[in-house]
């Protein structure tokens, strides 16, 4: 970001920066920066408050005062990305005869469709339908138990396999779990420790690893700390 | 660590690219400035083309949409915000209040957004993509952007 609005105000634009990573808004010292320690994320800092969104775009345009630059300001709040697991509803087992993460997903369906028609996008579709989704934690679920990852049916693009199931996942809680928006690592929590198929993708990514499959390829299928 | 400590550790340890002449606008009264946002996280309207590996390209999102897709896949921040409130990473209802209040002069018609995971020598963007968006903006009257990052 930073390197981009070098690039527009030299094409006349005057530019705003809200910058989430200090020392690199220090570095590459974009004419005016407003750096705001919330979740990665979530630059606005907190979804569904205006008010608080209000405040972040005033403090943002009080730069447009500074007569030279560059100009870096602190925004006085901090938002810590809390990483207790979202509290969420999962569905009972109903078909023991499917790897637990199948069961998951395919009892999870309803609640994802629900979302998808009340927003009217979905961010799954990178390489799967959402239909497809139990289908490929099952072969996920072969690979954890040591099927060889290359022979294993898996889409080349391993990070949008991850993107596309943690996305379901998500818009599915977002019609399940109840009280006042998740923080910001609240559903990554949950879908890694609490969901049978966060950790079927974590078992599989580890089975790779040992398969020594290529590092950028089962890396990013999940956080990098995971 | 927690997954955003270990994000912001680890992106402390890039290069930045340096500016050595960097430019300085003197802009416009707020109150008489069209207002344009600029984001990293890859958005792109439902019915527009996804973004691939390593994107340079950027999309134009229009004043009016809403039926909008994070497409940046990185699992290493929050997605959730977003889609439980579009404004936390691309405030264009907040610029809509604004407007309406008389604190800006006006929404730009069109919006930009590129991928933040872009390759490390982020040549393209500086010297080839980052100015065609710009002018872009620019011939549509915007005199200020706002920058959102993921």
């Amino acid at each position: 970001m930073s390197v981009l609005a070098h690039v527009f105000e030299a094409a006349g634009i005057a530019t705003l920066v809200l910058s989430s990573v200090r020392s690199m808004a220090e570095k590459v010292a974009p004419p005016r920066a407003l750096h705001c320690e919330f979740p990665l994320g979530r630059p606005l800092g907190k979804p569904g408050d205006a008010e608080f969104q209000h405040d972040v775009l005033s403090r943002l345009f009080e730069l447009l005062d500074a007569t030279s630059g560059p100009v870096l300001v602190d925004h006085p709040d901090v938002i810590e990305a809390v990483d207790e697991p979202l509290a969420c509803t999962l569905p009972p087992r109903f078909d023991p005869s499917l790897p637990p993460a199948v069961d998951e997903a395919r009892g999870l369906r309803k609640a994802y469709d629900r979302t998808l028609a009340r927003r009217g996008v979905t961010a799954v579709g990178r390489v799967m339908t959402a239909e497809e989704v139990p289908g490929m934690l099952a072969k996920l679920q072969q690979v954890a138990d040591g099927a060889d990852w290359k022979t294993a049916g898996l889409p080349k693009n391993l990070n949008g396999l991850g993107h596309d199931i943690r996305s379901y996942y998500a818009e599915a809680a977002l019609e399940l779990a109840t009280g006042p928006a998740a923080d910001g690592r609240a559903v990554e929590a949950w879908f890694h420790q609490e969901t049978e198929a966060g950790k079927t993708l974590l078992a599989a990514r580890a089975a790779m690893k040992t398969q020594e499959a290529p590092f950028p390829l089962w890396f990013y299928m999940a956080p990098g700390h995971r | 660590m927690n997954g955003d400590q270990a994000m912001r550790a680890h992106s402390s340890s890039l290069p930045g690219p340096e500016f050595p002449n960097p430019a300085w606008v003197t802009p416009v009264p707020l109150a008489k400035a069209t207002v344009a946002i600029v984001t990293s996280a890859a958005i792109h309207t439902a019915d527009d083309e996804r973004f691939g590996g390593g994107d340079t390209s950027y999309r134009f999102v229009g004043r009016e949409r809403r039926d909008l897709v994070m497409g940046h896949w990185s699992p290493n921040f929050d997605h959730v915000g977003f889609a439980v409130d579009i404004n936390v990473v691309f405030p264009i209802d907040r610029l809509e209040e604004l407007a309406a209040d008389g604190v800006i002069g006006g929404v730009a018609l069109r919006h930009v957004s590129f991928a933040g995971n872009q390759p490390d020598d982020v040549a393209t963007v500086r010297l080839d993509s980052g100015p065609a968006a710009a002018a872009a903006l620019k011939a549509d009257g915007v005199d200020i952007a706002i920058f959102t990052p993921v």
